[in-house]
């Protein structure tokens, strides 16, 4: 019997590569190639003077040297607006180098390429760049103040005004029992994968072909932008996403400056030219998530359910704005969580500053709207004197409502419906596995051992899997071997094991004969990328598909061979039989030769197929019309709407009054993400999410000084965390299969990161009963804050006997 | 690049001899990945910090981004590529930190892997292999590496895995 494998801790394939050395990330390939490095601005905001580049010709090694001037066509025009939306009134991008204006420290300007990287950082040393510097807008409060603008022409930075609305939300706020308003802010922080960006290309003259391996997450994409910004025909250009060491979101982003100047020397030096990002080019000109400024106003009833809820963001976008408003439409539609909002009403105003840009990192938008209502909700419990758990309870979505539309439409257009979910089920387990009931003795406990502690919640729905698509390739090769294809890119997501277990699931055949590719446009041309946790509900059901597809081929074909009803064949271990019938059966690699007819016998297995060998019928054609040789299937998964997977975390918190040291004591996780494929995958994926959202809560924060300086741009000074900063994790598990997709599965990529700045709020807010309303916090914050005597006190804290003294 | 902005270093690596001609202020990072082509070091931060092109340098962990090519010369260095050891019947045997590491699941994306694993393999045999690890020291053998993807979990599992298995094979 072919084991079952669907739903099983297969261990991963990738790493048998992985472990001893010989993955290929970018920088592996192309030992041969040219090195790019570049001149970037130094500063926030600034007109270039002018660029001197005498000095650098002297440069021994120096092949080239590009600014602005030396582009031409469309690579002399602004970077594409990735995903236009019609409230992104004001939409920048940046050019591939800069032209004339910098608007960001990081920002390049001069491109350098030399015969290695050592020498081309020589040759930028030595270019002279002048500039006149212009004021500079740092932090949303200052886009909003609007004292200087970012770009000239929008004089209130406002590069969009994002509004949803799903009902009279004045008129239940002034009919509310009670109201409460308040602002809270949430700092920067980033991808930070432990590989940066990079790009090697290489033009073959002889083909008039471009091969280009990026680090990205969208590999198809980026073929299109540089066919169009090069003005290639897209049949030239391949693509290929190599071993990619992380992305989080940043790789999504494309055509990065670096992915079209790259390919554009290649091209002009007829050499293949390399770059690869180092960590301060990474920290200055990639990307950055997640501050916003939230001004909420609730209303509610004495027994806390909300009735009104009114949310204006101000989000900082950074200098540009390639990705569209996808981060501020996701805060705005992903806010209110598994609750029921009576009347919900929600403006993100998204802002320019002269900082690194803003796109989707891990959670994409969710982390801050999570902030914004668990945090209200918190508050709500707070006024009526109530348990924090009891409140989220009255307001949650019940499980006969399904499916329940929240009435907003989501960052793909479609609206917001929530598939499936058990959301008291989560709370049910969240509460038992983090002992909720217990705090109190939890606390005279760590009281006696002179800590203060605290516990905090939050829940989360994630709308995962958007489309508009992803496709599959299956195919049966007369070896036995499976192949399977699949456009979306890989970042450690253990793609190729998840796609291999169910293409083997679907089709009957072992694991070991499955090989899966993913990021590859040679093999698969059509694809959208991998993001907001898509990649298995998207291309795991597109090769499911692709994998039915070829069985019922199989099937057939061995029908007319073993005479036998296709109804009555099963497929296991690779071999195709009749069931009950011990030995009518023929191998699928059997299948595989007779379903592509052949004049010529290149092998023993092929002399099967042959034009002697096979008794075709006089009256009918080798290959049937609708019928194509070889035994593959190629097909698509088109959702209708996204998925939504949803959970509950935990956060018990022991603080040190004398060091206001902050340590996450415990975390807790409830995790619904329908069916599971790979339980030990999805289990890394939450560790490494709660990872992130321990930093983003307690550690991490992109540092820029009043000038635009980040002042934070090395692991040194960065607190991305290392083990000793990562709690243990307890995770319980719930399963509400999608009834939206055949393999009934939702998104597990980004969950682990969403809830974590809002639990540990909350369970610091508990310990010290000091309103938390700025996060990330760290220990000094924290001791500022205690020290505050105007610093705003829980109502709670106040009622409690222990607890918190400064 | 004249001679005297270049040295020529022989380095056992792998344990075989190698001799490269390198400018002297070459990274010893980039000396085994672009001048050996030896890619399995990765580099993260190039500034000591991430730990993923951590080599063993006679033996000891070395933040091989930190060291120039040139002060390896006359010492051996064991890159991840290194770690498993020929079975003498033409394959190879993985450390048992490399087996534990896909059994437990203790990578994702694999860039900052190498590092851990010849971090945690120099501190396992450094240590008296028939004691049960204590956490302590599995977090001390893990506490100076930099990973975005695991959230460490599943990465200190398999140093106690390996340990497990390091005892076993000492008993």
């Amino acid at each position: 019997m072919t084991t079952k494998l669907f739903g099983e801790p297969v261990r991963r394939r990738e790493d048998a590569r992985l472990i001893v050395g010989q993955g290929r990330y970018l920088d592996d390939i192309g030992s041969a190639a040219l090195a790019a490095a570049f001149v970037r601005s130094p500063h926030a905001h600034a007109r270039i003077v002018g660029i001197d580049a005498d000095a650098a010709l002297d440069v021994e090694g120096l092949v080239a040297i590009y600014a602005y001037e030396d582009l031409t066509g469309p690579m002399a025009e602004p970077l594409p607006v990735l995903i236009p939306h019609p409230q992104l009134t004001s939409p920048r991008t940046g050019y591939p180098l800069a032209n004339g204006e910098v608007n960001h420290v990081g920002e390049a300007v001069v491109m350098v390429v030399a015969t290695d990287r050592y020498i081309a950082e020589d040759a930028c040393d030595r270019i002279v760049v002048t500039y006149e510097e212009l004021p500079v807008v740092v932090g949303v409060d200052a886009a909003r103040e609007a004292e200087a603008a970012v770009h000239e022409e929008i004089p209130d930075n406002v590069a969009a005004v994002h509004h949803q609305e799903t009902g009279d939300v004045e008129a239940a706020l002034a009919a509310a029992p009670r109201t409460l308003s308040f602002t809270q802010y949430i700092e920067r922080s980033g991808s930070i994968p432990m590989e940066g960006r990079g790009v090697h290309a290489r033009w073959d003259a002889d083909d008039a072909s471009l091969r280009v391996y990026s680090s990205t997450q969208a590999s198809t994409s980026v073929r299109a932008a540089i066919a169009a910004k090069l003005e290639l025909s897209v049949d030239r250009v391949e693509v290929i996403a190599p071993d990619v060491g992380g992305g989080f979101g940043m790789k999504i982003v494309h055509p990065w400056p670096e992915e079209l100047l790259v390919p554009m020397a290649a091209i002009a030096l007829g050499q293949e030219v390399k770059w690869s990002e180092d960590r301060r080019e990474h920290f200055i000109s990639s990307a950055h998530e997640r501050q916003q400024r939230q001004e909420i106003t609730v209303g509610y009833d004495d027994d806390g359910r909300i009735t009104a809820l009114d949310v204006h963001v101000w989000h900082d976008n950074g200098a540009y704005t390639p990705y569209g408003i996808i981060v501020p439409i996701v805060t705005a539609t992903q806010l209110i969580g598994p609750y029921v909002i009576p009347a919900y009403r929600v403006k993100v105003e998204s802002v320019y500053t002269n900082t690194v840009i803003v796109t989707p990192y891990r959670g994409a938008g969710r982390p801050q709207g999570c902030y914004a209502m668990e945090r209200t909700l918190d508050r709500i419990a707070d006024a009526l004197g109530m348990d924090r758990a009891l409140v989220r309870e009255r307001n949650l979505i019940q499980p006969d409502q399904f499916p329940y539309d929240q009435h907003l439409t989501f960052q793909d257009g479609r609206p917001v419906i929530y598939d499936s979910g058990d959301y008291p089920g989560l709370m049910a387990k969240l509460k038992a596995l983090v002992g909720w009931d217990d705090a109190a003795s939890l606390r005279s406990a760590a009281e006696a051992r002179g800590k203060l502690l605290g516990i905090g919640m939050a829940m989360y729905v994630e709308g995962t899997g958007p489309g508009p698509y992803e496709g599959g390739h299956v195919q049966v090769l007369g070896s036995g071997k499976v192949l399977v294809s699949t456009g979306l890119t890989s970042q450690g997501q253990g793609h190729e094991t998840v796609f291999a277990q169910i293409v083997a699931s679907e089709l009957g055949v072992p694991i070991e004969d499955v090989e899966v590719h993913t990021g590859d446009t040679r093999r698969f041309g059509y694809a959208v990328g991998t993001f907001a946790s898509r990649a298995a509900v998207m291309s795991g059901n597109a090769v499911a598909l692709a994998a039915r597809g070829v069985r019922e081929k199989a099937l057939r074909i061995a029908a007319d061979v073993l005479e036998a009803d296709p109804g009555d064949l099963e497929i296991d271990d690779g071999l195709v039989q009749v069931k009950g019938t011990p030995g009518a059966s023929i191998p699928l690699r059997t299948i595989a030769v007779l379903s592509n007819p052949l004049r010529y016998a290149f092998d023993e297995a092929a002399k099967q197929a042959t034009q002697f060998a096979i008794p075709g019928s006089d009256d009918k054609p080798p290959v049937a019309v609708g019928d194509a040789p070889g035994l593959e299937h190629r097909d698509y998964y088109s959702p209708i709407r996204s998925t939504f997977a949803s959970g509950a975390h935990a956060a018990v918190v022991e603080i040190d009054p004398a060091t206001w040291e902050i340590d996450v004591v415990t975390y807790a996780v409830v995790h619904d993400c329908g069916n599971v494929v790979n339980p030990m995958i999805v289990e890394g994926q939450v560790h490494g999410g709660v990872a992130q959202g321990v930093g983003g809560a307690l550690y991490e924060r992109m540092a820029y000084d009043a000038d635009g300086q980040l002042q934070n741009a090395s692991f040194m000074d960065f607190l991305m965390p290392f083990a000793s900063e990562v709690p243990d994790v307890v995770i319980d598990h719930q399963q509400t299969p999608s009834p939206l997709n055949p393999l009934g599965i939702k998104g597990a990529g980004e969950a682990g990161v969403i809830p974590g700045t809002a639990a540990i709020a909350s369970a610091i807010e508990d310990a010290t009963g000091r309103r938390i309303a700025s996060m990330p916090i760290a220990p000094s914050q924290l001791y500022d804050l205690m020290r505050d005597e105007n610093a705003e006190r829980t109502m709670a804290s106040a009622a409690r006997t222990t607890g918190a003294r400064a | 690049m004249s001679v005297d902005t270049e040295r020529t270093v022989v380095v056992t690596v792998n344990g075989v001899p190698r001799e490269a001609t390198v400018p002297v202020r070459r990274l010893l990072s980039d000396a085994l990945r672009h001048d050996l082509g030896l890619t399995g070091t990765h580099v993260g931060c190039e500034h000591g910090v991430c730990g993923a092109c951590t080599v063993l340098v006679d033996g000891a962990p070395v933040r091989s981004c930190l060291m120039l090519a040139v002060q390896a010369d006359g010492h051996a260095v064991t890159t991840v590529e290194g770690l498993a050891r020929d079975d003498g019947r033409g394959g190879w045997v993985l450390h048992p930190v490399q087996e534990a590491f896909r059994e437990c699941h203790a990578l994702q994306c694999g860039f900052c892997t190498p590092g851990f694993l010849t971090t945690i393999a120099a501190g396992l045999h450094a240590r008296d292999s028939s004691a049960e690890i204590t956490d302590e020291e599995v977090d001390e053998l893990v506490g100076g590496n930099l990973c975005r993807c695991t959230g460490y979990a599943n990465i200190k599992k398999a140093v106690k895995h390996a340990a497990a298995a390091m005892a076993e094979d000492a008993r």
